[in-house]
């Protein structure tokens, strides 16, 4: 069951298309990592999504129901362009932007009295914003987004500007939320988070959605058939078992042992290999190598670019 | 939940808590307390003073010629250089020392006024106006005329101008121009002032959140247009406020100071000062009348103020504020939100800035003919109507003029407002370059 969805969003800016009949399903509970280059569309999708900007064709769906309004009240955006008044109180101006999503007065004030004490900047209540350090900033601008208790949580491009220690525990707080009920969608060009949070992930470029769906499924549609085989024994040995099945692609000397990476011809053959190696060679270990998901973006892109070329021509 | 009064309510609460708005709020009161009561009290201090003048008149033919008043007092002396007399008359106990000298039938500047103080105008030109007199009466005697000192007396003539204004209901008035021209003056640099402070603090408050990225934290949770208009209202409720502590407390200052000062007043300030700006402004006129007619010529401007309809005035005042702030605030919003800083504004401010210096413009030179066909479009064009508009209301505005100049001034605002809307909500999202004029026209085709 999904919490939202987009069907053939078209955006036209005045020399060219933002978007071009993209269609997104985001399944409920999920950590939804939108990837793609700079200048893709990442920004301009979640500015539809979030009402800022309304798209020339397509529709959105939320929770089932076509988009409404008042749907927006139940979504948290945390922009990757944010900022806060420089001369406004904290505690005043966080109560601000969360009865901007509609929350009552008191209500906020305890809750966001909590998470000040959590992430200790209580004690800057009553401070100017600009006296706050950028990680300080950060905090507070997390909890502002969160602070409604949204279905759907939307960052874009959460860890630019982070320190490790915030970046750390901001993806805590997003396991968190999640065990708590909500969905996550993310955009980020650090590969790394994706793969350590992201359970989805589409892909975009130019505008077109190149891949989706969940990311082991993903990097198994994407692997290499190259496998990681750790052996003792002699070399030429394992060389003499390659044939036009097996390729060698690489040979590592570690401490006492050597790792070797074969690519096969086809996947099915991995046992094959395993029984052919292990005559020659005393096998420690065998893997197989899965592509990263910064491997995957490159690629993906890359062909993107290529698809769009021979169209073009 | 309607969101909109909660953006209204931190636009408001926001500035008003300002510290330049504080300052302002004590000195601008100051300040117009100081314009009303200072020359009022100087023209006091100056007239309860008696002084003394000595007479140094070499040719001895202008004794007497020069009337006494009751703050102004003369001695001849005779054999005395005037040398003397300009080291000693201070201990003499003098004001000063006049020395006429015995050319002065053909030598004008022959008269002169020796002082260590500077000598109030009234004191000058009471001295030449008795002088030139009885100059003129004594060339004119040496053509030989019969009878000259009663033909004299009897082309003496004073003429003073009562103005009467007839209403449709043949009910008379009597109104003072001077007054009406006054009261039109200064509500239409008021309206020219707080249409500039109010306009550009909408722009700064535009460029604050775009400039500090704060702007999509907030779209995102209210519409673009929804955050606009609150802050144009919550700052339409900041100038007013501003207006309405300058005004109470000017009269609260002005008020306190004459208790102090001049207790034997009971006139209202606004009253008291207006009789004084009349009494500075035709001096001459004052004088050739004596005393007692020149209360009564007070008294009358005093019963043309009670004539002026303040309740009027204020009320299409407010109005024209109103309109005329709800029409170039959109603008300087849609301003603020194409530029990427504060300092990117000027090329875009000066165009709106135009009409605005056009209605000051219009509004010093119509003053003295406010029904002239430039003041009547003038104050139709919503672009400039609330300056030139305010000059024209205290002489009375024709029913008619004024509902279309109000009903076109409506209009405006509502379409610049839906003009400025979207060039604002487009132009808040666009960063790192500057949008030319081309470019804001484009988006307001632009689709939501």
């Amino acid at each position: 069951m999904e919490i939202f969805r987009t069907e053939n969003i078209v955006k036209r800016f005045s020399n060219h298309i933002a978007l071009d009949k993209v269609s997104v399903s985001v399944p409920k509970g999920s950590i939804y990592g939108l990837l793609g280059p700079n200048g893709a569309g990442k920004t301009t999708l979640l500015r539809i999504i979030n009402q800022i900007t309304a798209p020339d064709e397509g529709e959105l769906f939320f929770n089932g129901h076509k988009f409404v309004g008042n749907d927006i009240s139940h979504i948290g955006y945390l922009p990757e362009e944010r900022g806060l008044y420089k001369k406004m109180k904290v505690g005043e101006q966080a109560l601000y932007l969360v009865q901007l999503k509609g929350m009552q007065k008191k209500e906020a004030t305890i809750r966001l009295k909590d998470w000040f004490e959590k992430f200790e900047i209580i004690s800057w209540w009553n401070r100017k914003v600009e006296e706050l350090s950028k990680g300080m900033q950060q905090k507070l601008q997390f909890v502002i987004t969160i602070l409604h208790k949204p279905d759907l949580l939307i960052f874009d491009e959460p860890f630019s500007g982070f320190d490790p220690i915030n970046a750390d525990m901001l993806k805590n707080e997003v396991l968190t939320l999640r065990k708590e009920g909500a969905t996550i969608i993310f955009s980020t060009h650090d590969m790394g988070s994706v793969e350590e949070l992201c359970d989805h992930i589409t892909l975009i470029d130019n505008g077109h959605k190149l891949i989706e769906g969940n990311i082991t499924d993903i990097r198994k549609q994407y692997r290499s058939n190259i496998y990681r085989v750790g052996f003792s024994g002699d070399t030429d040995k394992l060389r003499q078992a390659m044939n036009n099945h097996f390729e060698l692609l690489d040979l590592i000397t570690e401490e006492d042992h050597q790792l070797a990476r074969i690519k096969v011809i086809y996947p099915s053959l991995d046992n094959e290999l395993l029984a052919i190696l292990i005559q020659k060679v005393k096998v420690l270990s065998f893997n197989e190598e899965l592509p990263g998901m910064h491997e995957i973006f490159i690629s993906v892109v890359k062909e993107g670019m290529k698809n769009q070329q021979s169209a073009r021509a | 939940m309607n969101k909109i009064p909660i953006i209204i309510a931190r636009e408001y609460i926001i500035r008003v808590r300002k510290k330049s708005f504080i300052i302002m709020s004590i000195l601008g009161p100051l300040l117009f307390a100081a314009m009303m009561i200072i020359p009022a009290w100087l023209a006091q201090v100056e007239e309860t003073d008696v002084k003394r003048i000595a007479i140094a008149d070499s040719s001895h033919l202008f004794r007497n010629v020069i009337p006494e008043t009751e703050y102004l007092k003369f001695d001849y002396l005779d054999n005395i250089r005037i040398n003397d007399l300009k080291e000693n008359f201070k201990s003499m106990g003098y004001y000063g020392v006049l020395y006429i000298s015995h050319i002065v039938t053909y030598d004008p500047n022959s008269v002169i006024m020796y002082s260590d103080k500077q000598p109030s105008l009234a004191t000058k030109m009471h001295i030449s106006k008795y002088l030139e007199e009885y100059i003129r009466d004594q060339k004119l005697k040496t053509y030989n005329i019969e009878n000259l000192d009663e033909i004299l007396k009897g082309v003496k003539t004073t003429i003073n101008v009562r103005t009467i204004k007839l209403s449709e209901e043949g009910e008379e008035k009597e109104s003072s121009t001077g007054i009406m021209m006054a009261v039109g003056y200064i509500c239409g640099i008021l309206m020219y002032m707080f249409l500039i402070f109010c306009g550009t603090m909408v722009m700064r408050g535009v460029v604050e959140e775009k400039t500090s990225r704060i702007i999509e934290v907030i779209i995102s949770s209210v519409k673009p247009f929804q955050l606009m208009f609150g802050k144009i209202v919550g700052i339409a409720m900041v100038g007013l406020t501003q207006l309405l502590i300058w005004i109470i407390s000017t009269f609260i200052l002005v008020s306190i100071a004459q208790a102090v000062f001049f207790p034997e007043f009971s006139m209202t300030p606004t009253e008291q000062v207006i009789s004084q700006d009349i009494m500075t402004a035709t001096p001459s006129e004052g004088e050739q009348i004596g005393s007692s007619e020149e209360m009564n010529e007070l008294r009358a401007a005093l019963s043309t103020l009670k004539n002026v309809n303040f309740a009027v005035i204020i009320l299409t005042f407010l109005f024209y504020f109103l309109g005329g702030y709800l029409l170039y605030a959109s603008f300087f919003a849609a301003v603020g939100a194409a530029v990427d800083s504060e300092t990117d504004t000027q090329q875009f401010v000066f165009p709106i800035l135009l009409p605005l210096i056009l209605g000051i413009i219009v509004l010093f030179s119509i003053t003295n003919n406010p029904d002239s066909p430039i003041a009547f479009w003038f104050s139709i064009i919503p672009f400039t109507s609330p300056i030139v508009m305010m000059a024209r209301i205290p002489f009375g505005v024709p029913w008619p003029e004024f509902f279309l100049s109000a009903g076109l001034l409506i209009a405006f605002f509502m379409g610049s407002t839906w003009l400025a809307g979207k060039i604002y909500r487009t132009g808040i999202l666009m960063y790192g370059k500057k949008a030319t004029l081309k470019e804001m026209l484009k988006w307001i085709r632009y689709k939501t």
